[in-house]
């Protein structure tokens, strides 16, 4: 019963805090706002580049034909040896007569020339397409691949996949970095705007102390204060993120110049925004607070 | 055990400055003693060590059977909820009203509400000022505001008052009405008091015991005393 009134009362000083150094509480929260704002649109630039990434992996594929004249046994063989593989994601055989099929379908030209075979006499071969685990590891796994026997040609887009890998791997980790950059960058900002605010209470606290105050007792009300702080820097940021993107997505239809690049959907993004710049504004701001007290607890 | 007790304490500051050297005291319960010295005399460091404000150097201070040498930062506030501190610039809150600037000592041992109004009434009635509970600082006179601070120091009934030159800003008549305050404490709740000053009439008038320190030396400790010797 105790702990909790001075649990209240603390919790209620913190909002008059709040409000009885207004001004300094105003700078804190537009100081915290600015800088979540940058770390919203961080997260929703670094979460496209992630997600468009990931779509152009998963649509990567290596494509092992095999030798004309093999048994169907030996087909069975070549796709165990491949599953038997590391690295391996999917493994999903096409017979000839399937690609033959899908090729007449596709259009006018091939279906004049290939209207000419017939099953026993079709020059394509049997293949299979093959996903892999770790792109990066692409090339190693499709060698491996071309030393099974009965395996005629291995192809996966060699070098231009290669290259845009590294590159989507090299824009990826610069988002990380900004994130986390402009993650501290806020810290520290928050973190100093709160040191000046409580500077203007120094005197409060030295008379606390005075009173004999316990120096948790002294932290609680500042902790709740960074709590209270945080929260309503992140609101404009949040709001301003979500529906920001929400607009832009609609006005650029979803996509950027090309449908091969398309943005990720709003609602899948939402949740992770809130939640993401609610806790750093809202731990931000309490330890921010926390620390800065400390200080002043010598007296 | 004597309330408070210090043992050849010395302090020596960072700088280098000797506040304190070799200085013995005790003061037992429900005594009124002034501690008297010219600016720099060291009275002024004798009051922090007493509040944990400083550490001693070397020697032993004890109030109230806590030892300041061993006593840790995060602790302090023991020691400070048996003691009642009144300064000479008030330290008051501008931006509370004289009930919320008293109450705020209270509220740190999370009693219940009308505990604490109760409590709080009764120090501002004790000091005069019930007509001005929901004034703010800045409203008030000197003498006034002083008040308040020695309402706020004996709210949770401290055994100890620890007063740091209290008349320092107030003219005499003010001074006296506050001193009339602190004696009052004194006589009623059976509180012991510790003042530093440097006002000579206030301790002629008072009569109480006298502490007199010269260049971090005590060099006089009488009953009834003044503050310069007769016949000097």
């Amino acid at each position: 019963m105790k702990a909790f009134r001075i649990l209240r009362s603390s919790l209620s000083e913190s909002f008059k805090g709040v409000f009885r150094n207004f001004s300094l509480s105003l700078a804190s929260i537009f100081c915290i706002a600015i800088t979540l704002v940058l770390v919203g649109f961080s997260i929703i630039l670094s979460y496209n580049v992630n997600n468009f990434t990931r779509e152009i992996e998963q649509d990567m594929t290596i494509v092992v034909f095999l030798n004309r004249k093999i048994s169907d046994e030996d087909v069975k063989t070549v796709g165990n040896k491949i599953r038997g593989l590391e690295n391996i994601k999917e493994v999903k055989f096409e017979s000839k007569n399937d690609v033959k099929k899908s090729m007449q379908e596709d259009s006018e030209i091939f279906n004049s020339i290939l209207e000419q075979y017939n099953d026993e006499t079709n020059p394509l071969q049997d293949s299979y397409l093959v996903k892999v685990v770790d792109i990066n590891t692409i090339g190693k796994t499709a060698d491996e691949i071309e030393k099974i026997e009965n395996v005629d040609i291995v192809k996966y887009g060699e070098g231009s996949v290669e290259e845009l890998v590294k590159i989507f791997d090299l824009v990826k980790k610069i988002m990380y970095g900004t994130v986390v950059a402009l993650v501290l960058v806020t810290i520290f900002l928050i973190a100093n705007t709160i040191k000046i605010t409580i500077q203007s209470r120094s005197r409060e606290i030295e008379i606390r102390r005075l009173v004999g105050a316990s120096n948790a007792f002294i932290r609680q009300p500042f902790f709740f204060e960074g709590i209270i702080l945080g929260f309503l820097g992140s609101i404009v940021p949040i709001i301003g993120c979500c529906f920001g993107y929400r607009y832009l997505y609609d006005r650029l239809g979803g996509q950027i110049f090309t449908a091969i690049i398309k943005l990720v959907h709003p609602s899948d993004i939402t949740f992770i925004l809130v939640l993401g710049l609610l806790a750093i504004g809202v731990i931000v701001g309490a330890f921010g607070s926390y620390r800065a007290v400390r200080k002043y607890l010598k007296i | 055990m004597q309330l408070i007790e210090l043992k050849n304490v010395y302090k020596r500051y960072n700088n280098g400055v000797t506040a304190l050297c070799d200085v013995n005291l005790s003061i037992s319960k429900g005594e009124f003693v002034f501690v008297i010295g010219d600016s720099g005399s060291g009275k002024s460091t004798l009051i922090k060590l007493l509040y944990r404000q400083e550490k001693p150097t070397r020697g032993d201070v004890f109030v109230g059977g806590i030892n300041m040498s061993k006593l840790r930062n995060g602790r302090v506030y023991k020691l400070r909820r048996k003691l009642g501190i009144v300064f000479q610039d008030y330290k008051l809150l501008p931006k509370m009203t004289v009930y919320e600037n008293v109450a705020f000592a209270l509220e740190i041992y999370g009693l219940r509400r009308d505990e604490i109004r109760r409590r709080t009434l009764k120090a501002i009635e004790q000091v005069g000022l019930k007509d001005k509970l929901r004034s703010y600082p800045s409203e008030l006179s000197g003498g006034e505001q002083q008040r308040v601070s020695i309402a706020r120091a004996i709210v949770n009934n401290p055994k100890v008052l620890i007063c740091d030159e209290p008349t320092g800003n107030l003219d005499p008549k003010t001074s006296m009405e506050v001193m009339e305050v602190i004696d009052r404490i004194n006589k009623e709740l059976g509180t012991t008091i510790i003042m530093a000053t440097h006002d000579e009439k206030i301790v002629n008038r008072m009569k109480k015991r006298v502490v007199q320190i010269e260049k971090g030396i005590v060099t006089r400790d009488v009953l009834k005393g003044k503050y310069k010797d007769e016949g000097i």
